[in-house]
């Protein structure tokens, strides 16, 4: 019996989890081989509409389904933590007590956010990274009727790269449209030297800030809130005032993966960008190539060290490599066709406010040519956002 | 006079931004008067980390093209 067992039910956890099944299918029929999905709550959630509760166009209930219902009958879920990885043993620990052995491991724990990480964070500033905290921002939305929005960054890497700069147009265009605008200073923090971290969707974005009257400060990561004088405090020890603050809380990977070994205080766990292996930890300055890669570890989605966007649609393309690669190891033979190996694609869409949008796809070598904003991009954004429960989980696009 | 180095961070398995954010890191983790060295690959990293330490009045003490990556040292200044 071939045992693979997949840490995680997000985008990335449930789609490998799907794609092994349906590759393996006959192995799992004759009991040669099994598929497990652990999962923390059971539930799924669709987070990329966490930011439309925001903007008052999403209900939360929407946004949730159970994790079961999207599963592969073939597929085995345990709701549980996850308390220990056992890699010398090949072990998964639970908290129940139960313990699971894996012949096939793929970590896909994803992101969480730590405001906890910046005091006074949770009472000052409204976010869109839980449906909670995105009601709360809603409220706070429409209880405003004029004075300094900031919106800024508290760190780098965090999910959805172009989330600050899409709630920043998208305010901007609902205060227009209640009359506040002339009365409201809008202002974006940039924690880098430029609007966004690839250069070419940052000259995309940029004119967009000077056309919508956003003032872009740059090299302006937010460090600390004295919330005594209202003010944010820059890493480059600058202050900005707001009445209303709006800021991506620090990021980190699951602790459970620095805790076994497997990723460093961050909790990004170092991963090869082709394979999507998970790499031994290796003193700085190690060259990739004498990193030694565990032959039957993979991670994926957010939960990697790799330089692209912490996003489902990143988590969406990875999942065919990672279930090709980890099918072929059962099925022991070697990799093949186009999904052999990650190339780095990403494609996800970006709003600009005023119903119109733009499409940013790029992979490693491809940096993103994205169209002129219009309504047709930010159309089909709600129109993937309806359909995603029928078609991502299940690897129907 | 050259300054002590009192940290090397090895950021040169790291894309842009990582380098600067791992120097903001350190930067913040030091006492005033440290000095602090960045060894990136990344070709931006030696025009947006000077930016960076200019904005946040910190010392520039010298950018240096080594074998295949850029040594950025920075002396903490407040």
């Amino acid at each position: 019996m071939q045992r693979v067992v997949i840490l995680g039910g997000g985008v990335g956890g449930t789609l490998t989890a799907n794609l092994v099944a349906r590759k393996l299918k006959a192995r799992i029929a004759k009991g040669e081989a099994k598929v497990t999905v652990i999962d923390e709550s059971g539930s799924h959630a669709y987070q990329p509409g966490y930011m439309y509760i925001a903007m008052g166009n999403e209900r939360p209930e929407k946004l949730l389904r159970r994790e079961r219902s999207l599963l592969d009958g073939n597929v085995e879920l345990v709701i549980d933590t996850i308390e220990r990885i056992d890699v010398e043993g090949s072990r998964v620990q639970l908290r129940s007590g139960d313990s699971l052995h894996y012949d096939q491991l793929v970590i896909a724990t994803g992101s969480r956010i730590v405001p906890e990480a910046i005091e006074h964070f949770d009472t000052e500033a409204y976010h869109f990274y839980s449906a909670a905290a995105a009601a709360k921002l809603r409220k706070a939305l429409d209880a405003f009727t004029g004075g300094k929005i900031v919106i800024g960054i508290a760190g780098i890497p965090y999910k959805c790269p172009p989330a600050p700069l899409e709630v920043a147009f998208l305010v901007e265009s609902e205060l227009r449209e209640r009359g506040l605008r002339d009365k409201t200073e809008l202002q974006f923090l940039s924690p880098i030297n430029r609007a966004f971290t690839i250069e070419s969707v940052s000259e995309m974005a940029t004119p967009i800030f000077e056309e919508k009257g956003i003032d872009l400060q740059l090299l302006a990561g937010i460090d600390s809130i004295d919330a005594a004088r209202k003010v944010v405090i820059t890493d480059a020890m600058e202050e900005y005032p707001y009445d209303l603050l709006i800021c991506v809380p620090p990021h980190k990977g699951a602790q459970v993966l620095t805790d076994s070994g497997l990723a460093p205080r961050s909790g990004w766990v170092p991963t090869d960008r082709h394979t999507l292996q998970v790499k031994k930890m290796a003193a700085p300055g190690t060259k990739d190539e004498d990193v030694e890669r565990y032959p039957n570890i993979y991670a994926l989605g957010d939960t990697t060290d790799l330089p692209l966007s912490k996003a489902g649609s990143t988590a969406h393309f990875e999942a065919p490599v990672v279930a090709e690669r980890v099918a072929a190891a059962v099925l022991r033979r070697k990799p093949s066709g186009k999904h052999a190996l990650y190339t780095g694609k990403v494609m996800c869409f970006f709003e600009v406010g005023d119903g119109k949008g733009t499409l940013l796809s790029f992979d490693y070598d491809h940096p993103p040519k994205p169209p002129k904003p219009n309504q047709l991009w930010h159309l089909g954004k709600i129109v993937f956002n309806k359909t995603y429960w029928q078609t991502v989980p299940k690897g129907r696009v | 006079m050259a300054a002590t180095i009192s940290r090397t961070i090895d950021a040169r398995g790291s894309f842009c931004p990582g380098p600067l954010m791992e120097l903001i890191r350190a930067i913040k983790e030091s006492e005033v008067g440290d000095t602090v060295a960045v060894w990136s690959a990344d070709k931006g990293s030696k025009i947006d980390i000077p930016k960076w330490v200019e904005k946040a009045g910190h010392t520039l003490v010298s950018v240096e093209a080594k074998d295949g990556y850029d040594e950025i040292v920075v002396t903490k200044a407040r």
